[in-house]
């Protein structure tokens, strides 16, 4: 067959291999489940290798994440339509806690990662995605947007409502259980 | 009902938090919070969230199972085929199937894409376009906007295509994607036509003069394919072909 394409296989092993752990990551919080999270990332790298030979090579990681999103809406699109309720970013969601509410009972209280899990998992999915991506894959805005496919003001507007609503949650839980 | 407040610094302070800001803006999202108590209270928030989530939210990490059916799966796609004329097969066939895919499509795909001795660029396109209606093979850059779509393909493409929008035409532009036809890479353009797609491909022509637009049908999609401006162009739709003529001249009058 094709003799000449075992070297792009070496480097794409070389360029993909190292952001394996960020792939699943990323499939496990948009997914949930653990065998729909494996399944997205085997076929988005699959899809990846198919278009390595067009991959300029400056941002490897961001790059598998696109695809590894990609695929994983596609799949969310088709097994569970429901789960991929548009949300409307023209909603500013700007609201902010009183600051005179005691502090305390924001988020300390009920610290276990049961509850932050919980709370993420509750997340609109566009929402969890943007969190992810910057608190726990620590990317800029213009990475997270560049992944997401949406404008930086989306990043930051995205941002500041799953940050608002998991602060509001937090609060909730600890009312609940304090 | 507990009293909210809002502030229009917000996203500037979520920004200085994030460390997106430059020090002339740093400097000023600080002078505002000195007097403003609604972001001063907004910056714990996202210090005690951030807190929060970085000590107790989980880092999936690929689990060696993973690693060793990727591993297995790039060897089987790479020895098997070039990228573009993979045929869908084993794992890979089932997870197509648990996407959802009817069989009937799986089933002409395969037709399209195994039958031998079908190698011409009109099979190519043809296939291609079979294989973008897959789930979450159409589209990389989802944008209407040509002007997303077309830096989108800088950088991953050694040409420059033509992106032009004729939504108000009824032909509104869907994405972007690469594909590959005659072993090498191409811009494929998505744009809808009712409920329909088309997809147009595009590659430099390698120097060929321009040619009027040919109609011919494959498969029962209609192909219309050109050259023009050095570009060799290919539209490919289940539209009828009155109505991807109309699409191939508004591209060739417009945009």
């Amino acid at each position: 067959m094709m003799a000449g394409m075992a070297p792009v296989s070496e480097s794409f092993e070389q360029v993909a291999v190292p952001h394996l752990d960020a792939a699943y990551n990323l499939a496990r919080w948009l997914m949930r489940g653990a065998d729909e999270a494996e399944d997205v990332v085997q076929e988005a790298m699959v899809r990846a290798l198919t278009y390595f030979p067009s991959f300029r090579g400056d941002n490897a990681r961001g790059w598998i994440l696109q695809i590894v999103r990609n695929t994983a809406y596609a799949s969310m699109k088709l097994n569970r339509g429901a789960a991929l309720v548009p949300i409307d970013d023209e909603e500013s969601g700007l609201q902010l806690v009183d600051p005179g509410d005691d502090p305390e009972a924001t988020l300390l209280r009920s610290e276990d990662r049961q509850t932050i899990e919980h709370l993420l998992a509750r997340l609109p999915v566009e929402l969890r995605e943007v969190l992810v991506l910057r608190e726990i894959e620590e990317l800029s805005y213009k990475e997270v947007a560049a992944i997401a496919g949406v404008p930086i003001g989306t990043v930051m507007s995205r941002l500041w409502r799953a940050r608002r609503l998991l602060a509001d949650g937090a609060n909730v839980e600890a009312r609940r259980t304090g | 009902m507990s009293m909210t407040r809002e502030c229009d610094m917000a996203l500037l302070t979520q920004a200085d938090f994030d460390g997106e800001l430059d020090a002339v803006q740093a400097a000023e999202a600080e002078r505002h919070r000195a007097g403003c108590a609604i972001c001063q209270a907004a910056l714990a928030e996202l210090q005690q969230v951030r807190q929060r989530i970085r000590q107790d939210a989980p880092y999936h990490r690929a689990p060696d199972r993973l690693r060793q059916a990727v591993a297995a799966r790039l060897a089987t796609a790479t020895a098997a085929a070039p990228p573009a004329r993979r045929a869908p097969a084993g794992r890979w066939g089932r997870s197509i199937a648990s996407f959802g895919v009817g069989a009937a499509l799986a089933a002409s795909l395969m037709l399209v894409i195994l039958s031998p001795g079908r190698d011409s660029t009109l099979d190519q396109v043809v296939a291609s376009h079979l294989r973008s209606l897959q789930p979450g093979h159409l589209e990389d850059v989802v944008s209407t906007d040509q002007h997303t779509v077309k830096p989108w393909f800088d950088g991953r493409i050694d040409f420059a295509p033509p992106v032009k929008d004729f939504a108000a035409a009824g032909f509104p532009l869907e994405g972007g994607r690469l594909d590959y036809v005659d072993n090498r890479p191409v811009a494929a353009m998505v744009y809808g036509r009712d409920k329909h797609l088309i997809n147009l491909f595009v590659w430099p022509a390698q120097g060929a003069a321009d040619r009027a637009p040919r109609t011919t049908q494959r498969d029962g999609y209609n192909v219309v394919d050109w050259i023009e401006g050095g570009m060799a162009l290919w539209a490919v739709s289940d539209v009828e072909s009155g109505q991807l003529g109309e699409f191939v001249r508004l591209w060739r009058n417009g945009g």
